[in-house]
């Protein structure tokens, strides 16, 4: 049975071309993404374990964020040797690092940003965790002398350095100092992901960090042996001055674990769920294709039985055959996934989320799964139509003739519309009126979508009547009567034509859900960019960085402004927790058109305005005294909160204020406001993110625009921007993360392309007579080809139409159940329009195999018995 | 070189099949007129090569050398879509296997042809078509819905729609029974006499070629014999002569 095997796969090439790409395409695409999974979480752990050391000393007892916040003496060389000296220490290593600076280009603009952070640290071999070293020269030397710097690789190549180049660093706050690029590095196994590092000498970092005061603000501990974490923090713990705290390591990677692991997490899932939907979508060719197939082989099956093949050796034969094709096809798209994930990964890459190359391997998890999925799906695949083929009578088979159209089982209608009512559901909960609503609403929206859409691939075949009854009629008017043999043949096997189309199907509902879901959160930018960006032009850092005030001082003078309205951030300590503070003008809160709901909006010199949910979370009403104490000013330190080293010496005092007013919540709107003066009353060293520039009645754009940016030169990294800008800024966010969505789903989108090609190949391959026949009655070589490529755009827009109409469905939904963040829907008809087309085109293309080979089909195939 | 009085003529035709040792002669220089307004009927054993030559007649097949005429066209002459233009316009085929289209009605495979060609039936004559085959209540039904008799029916009515210059029946009752056979041959029959068309048969059978006016027999490639009106004892004992 074996040899017969080999030889029927080796029979018919195409056949087994076809059945293997299926295969193919979805074990690579399931691989793919698991090595890129792997690979992206061995990239943050390779940071997280590789950069902790056995126990770590720093600053803070109250979830304190800076050295500046820790009161007390600062970790000075006595302590270090006192830790050192400890019986239960191998090695202690005062450290400096910190937050709050940035990598300059030459040219002055800012290297970095979009929520990664740049880490200012001092270098020693102090061991991590597993006893390697965080850090790995790759060219050049450590720094010795304060002013020299080494750099991670990526970054030097992003700003365009070389060894010996005198580098520009912004920080902390608006000071810029320029040291010398004596070597390269990067973190032990590779990748950043996105982080920029900028190893200084412990000198130069006392100097830029802490004000030039010859201590640490963090101490590395590495255990003697035999010695535990706990029993290391605990020795050293009675050695701290107040305000400082041992910390094991273990506790540390996992403070860092929680607060990228959310990401981490969502992203991998992101990618899983592509993921099953390449599997999906793949298994419904592998099936459709086996089924064709030994629905063709049938005769020959059938051959085999009278001649005393059991019934059991037809199946064998068959599942074989499978069992072959899943082998050797998974083993192709293991190979296929691991460079698929290198696409992703240079994907991501352009968005600063670099992955070590050494990590992008195949993983035994990902082989075992690549092997296991790509075979079972082709065996089970194959398992039902085999069944059916030596379940037929061998008589009956050989006479066969071709069958008429099918009807697609009740029992399947009936579970497919069950699944239907139960995504309503499941939807209902999202978006209806449901008190309490348990869990996420979008969450309930995503699995009402999931099961749409499964429950509609199965009733394709019922519900594409209405689709390719349609075309049928047209294609009749318009194409004439190969126009209507198409429609006919499409409407011939509804199951088949459901099935197939099954898989772009998936891919349109996908696509056209992000569509929806991309224009809305545009929309909503619009939105808000309109509520929020009155002025004539917004001047702000790149990454929020801070800028000198004198930016703002200089704009004031140039003639035709009418006023400069300035923002400042904060993070500050409140309630035991991190909050974002931002100083503002006076008129700042009429100027963006917030809404007071309580209170007032006019900000004296001691009052905070606070948003309604920060007010509701710290149950804070109009009148109320509060206490925060500032514990940093960069954008880093705001939106890093667990960096816990972040290190600005600015603030000593605390800001003690009253809340006035409290308002509605606005998207991207601060929570908490207080007035300028109230932060340079603290202490806090004045600087500004953000400038809103008006400009008096009268005066010309064109011509006060050139000012504003001379006036910003000092600081390269500060744009002028007016609205339009603004909001392309914002959009062009969104847009390129939805295009790498796209990217994704284009490659399920190529699969649905490839199940197209197989079932009409495999169609013509089964019409061989008929076509031979139309042929013989005079059907010209130009209308065969439209024939089939007709009967390929009808499968295609039946599963675009019912794919873009779920899409649509799930995207609004989605909106809905996200209503609070995604404020407006739109629902994108010319790029959904778009999205048809290219559908059709989709049918067009994967109808040029088919069709030419159709056409070349001879009349005398009509003939042949 | 029009001859009205032909509607096909072969001249030296010669096919082989395979190559080299392996080659095998089907067609050993033939030269055969077929007149309008005749049944002929072509015999032979199997491998005569009956069949090639129908083909080679039908425009479905091309000879290695050798001309073949239909209604006045010389076949080797013309491209791919001047044949189909032909096969369309000036042939009728009814196959041992009927292959009506699976997907159409009776009626949709009976106007295909015309259909194709983008021109009007003529409703009158359609009529007549479908009522002397008795197809008139199976119209609407799709080939699986029809019996093998009805179906080549469909077949003959398809083949004669288009008014061709001439019907090439491949063992048109190879896959019938005799009750259904009798019918077919006796339509084609009448479509000579009453309808003026030339219907070429391919057959095996003594007894279909009995309705034919001319019998041509076949061996080892070439034309063996040309009977002119026989009767079915006749053709057996040619038959039984060679």
């Amino acid at each position: 049975m074996l040899s017969l095997t080999l030889r029927a796969l080796r029979a018919r090439p195409l056949r087994l071309l076809m059945s293997m790409l299926a295969v193919t395409l979805g074990v690579g695409f399931l691989a793919g993404v698991m090595v890129f999974s792997h690979a992206l979480s061995a990239t943050f752990d390779n940071i997280v374990d590789g950069s902790t050391p056995d126990g770590l000393v720093r600053s803070g007892t109250d979830q304190g964020l800076g050295a500046a916040a820790a009161p007390g003496a600062p970790l000075d060389q006595a302590l270090v040797r006192r830790i050192d000296s400890l019986p239960q220490v191998a090695r202690a290593d005062g450290q400096v690092q910190g937050l709050g600076m940035t990598l300059l280009r030459a040219d002055g603009t800012a290297v970095g940003g979009g929520g990664a952070p740049t880490i200012t640290t001092t270098h020693d071999d102090a061991p991590n965790m597993s006893g390697g070293h965080t850090l790995q020269l790759t060219s050049g030397r450590w720094p010795a002398a304060p002013d020299e710097v080494t750099l991670d690789q990526t970054s030097v190549r992003d700003a365009h350095y070389r060894l010996g180049d005198e580098v520009r660093l912004l920080g902390p706050g608006t000071a810029q100092h320029r040291v010398r690029l004596v070597g390269t590095a990067q973190l032990t196994g590779g990748g950043t992901a996105g982080a920029t590092l900028v190893v200084l000498s412990t000198r130069g970092a006392q100097e830029l960090l802490l004000g030039g005061r010859s201590a640490y603000n963090r101490i590395a501990l590495t255990a003697a042996p035999g010695v535990s974490q706990q029993q290391l923090v605990d020795a050293v713990q009675a050695l701290l001055p107040a305000g400082y705290q041992a910390v094991t390591g273990h506790d540390v990677a996992q403070e860092t674990q929680d607060l990228i692991g959310g990401f981490l997490d969502a992203l991998s899932t992101f990618l899983l769920v592509f993921a099953i939907i390449a599997v999906v979508v793949s298994g419904f060719i592998i099936a459709n294709t086996f089924t064709i197939l030994v629905a063709q082989r049938t005769r020959e099956l059938a051959l085999l039985r009278t001649l005393g093949a059991s019934r059991r050796q037809v199946r064998g034969s068959v599942l074989l055959e499978a069992i072959l094709v899943g082998v050797v096809s998974s083993t192709i798209g293991l190979v296929v996934g691991r460079l698929l994930a290198r696409l992703l990964a240079a994907a991501l890459g352009r968005f600063g989320l670099h992955i070590g190359d050494g990590h992008l391997v195949l993983t035994h998890g990902s082989v075992v799964a690549g092997y296991v999925v790509g075979i079972v799906m082709t065996v089970v695949a194959s398992y039902v139509p085999a069944r059916r083929a030596g379940r037929i009578a061998p008589l009956a088979a050989l006479r066969s003739e071709q069958a008429g159209p099918t009807r697609p089982s009740l029992t399947r209608v009936c579970l497919a519309i069950l699944g239907v009512l139960l995504g309503v559901g499941c939807a209902y909960v999202g978006v209806g009126d449901v008190d309490p609503r348990p869990g996420n609403p979008a969450a309930w929206v995503g699995v009402a979508g999931v099961v749409w859409i499964v429950s509609l691939a199965a009733l394709a075949p019922t519900l594409g009547r209405p689709v390719l009854w349609v075309c049928r009629s047209a294609y009749g008017l318009v194409f004439g009567v190969a126009g209507r043999l198409a429609g006919e043949n499409a409407a011939r096997d509804p199951r088949r034509t459901g099935a197939t189309a099954s898989a772009l199907l998936i891919g349109l509902a996908l696509v056209s859900t992000i569509a929806v879901l991309a224009a809305s959160l545009n929309a909503t930018i619009d939105t808000s960019v309109d509520q929020r960006f009155t002025s004539d032009f917004r001047v702000e850092g790149h990454d929020r960085l801070p800028f000198p005030v004198a930016v703002g001082d200089r704009m004031e003078r140039v003639a035709g402004v009418a006023s400069v309205s300035r923002e400042q951030d904060v993070a500050a300590l409140y309630d035991g927790g991190p909050t974002e503070l931002v100083g503002v003008d006076g008129d700042y809160l009429d100027a963006q058109g917030l809404t007071i709901g309580a209170g007032s909006g006019r900000l004296s010199p001691d009052s905070a305005v606070v948003s309604r949910s920060f007010a509701d979370d710290h149950d804070l009403r109009v009148g109320q005294a509060i206490v925060m104490r500032p514990i940093g000013t960069t954008p880093q330190e705001v939106s890093r909160h667990a960096h816990r080293t972040a290190t600005t010496p600015t603030a000593t005092q605390t800001l003690q204020l009253r809340v006035t007013g409290i308002f509605g919540d606005a998207t991207a709107a601060p929570q908490v406001m207080v007035p300028l003066r109230a932060l340079a009353h603290a202490g806090v060293r004045r600087q500004d993110n953000v400038l809103h520039v008006d400009l008096a009645p009268g005066a010309g754009v064109a011509r006060v625009r050139p000012e504003l940016e001379r006036a910003a030169a000092s600081a390269p990294y500060v744009a002028v921007s007016d609205k339009q800008e603004f909001s392309d800024q914002l959009h062009h966010r969104v847009n390129q993360m939805v295009y790498l969505i796209y990217g994704l789903l284009a490659l399920a989108i190529v699969i649905a392309v490839l199940g197209i090609v197989n079932t009409l190949s495999l169609s013509v391959l089964e019409r061989t007579r008929e076509l031979g026949l139309l042929r013989a009655v005079g059907m010209s070589r130009a209308q065969v080809r439209r024939m089939v490529t007709l009967e390929a755009v009808a499968i295609a827009l039946l599963g675009s139409v019912l794919g873009l109409g779920l899409g649509v469905l799930v995207g609004v939904l989605l909106q809905r159940s996200l209503a609070s963040d995604l404020t407006t829907l739109a629902v994108p008809i010319g790029r959904l329009g778009a999205f048809l087309v290219v559908a059709v085109l989709v049918g067009l293309l994967a109808a040029v195999g088919p069709s030419i080979r159709a056409a070349r089909m001879s009349p005398l195939r009509a003939a042949a018995d | 070189m029009t001859n009205t009085q032909l509607a096909a003529r072969a001249q030296g035709l010669r096919k082989s099949y395979g190559s080299d040792d392996a080659a095998v002669l089907a067609l050993d220089g033939i030269d055969l007129d077929i007149e309008s307004g005749r049944f002929t009927a072509v015999m032979g054993p199997s491998g005569s090569g009956k069949s090639t030559l129908m083909h080679c007649l039908a425009a479905l097949d091309s000879p290695d050398s050798g001309t073949v005429e239909v209604a006045g066209h010389d076949l080797g002459r013309l491209s791919d879509r001047k044949l189909t233009r032909v096969r369309r316009d000036q042939i009728g085929f009814v196959f041992q296997s009927f292959n009506l289209v699976p997907t159409l009605t009776a009626e949709q495979n009976i106007r295909l042809p015309l259909r194709l060609a983008g021109r009007k039936p003529d409703k009158a004559w359609f009529d007549t078509v479908v009522d002397t085959l008795g197809l008139r209540q199976r119209l609407r039904h799709r080939p699986a819905e029809l019996s093998g008799g009805q179906q080549q029916r469909v077949a003959c009515a398809r083949a004669l729609l288009a008014r061709p210059a001439i019907v090439f029946a491949d063992e048109p009752t190879g896959n019938l029974d005799s009750a259904s056979g009798t019918e077919v041959l006796t339509f084609l029959r009448r479509s000579v006499d009453e309808f003026g068309r030339t219907v070429v048969m391919v057959t095996h059978d003594p007894v279909a070629a009995a309705y034919c006016d001319r019998v041509v027999m076949m061996r080892d490639g070439r034309v063996v014999d040309d009977l002119d009106h026989p009767d079915r004892e006749q053709i057996l004992a040619h038959l039984a002569a060679r």
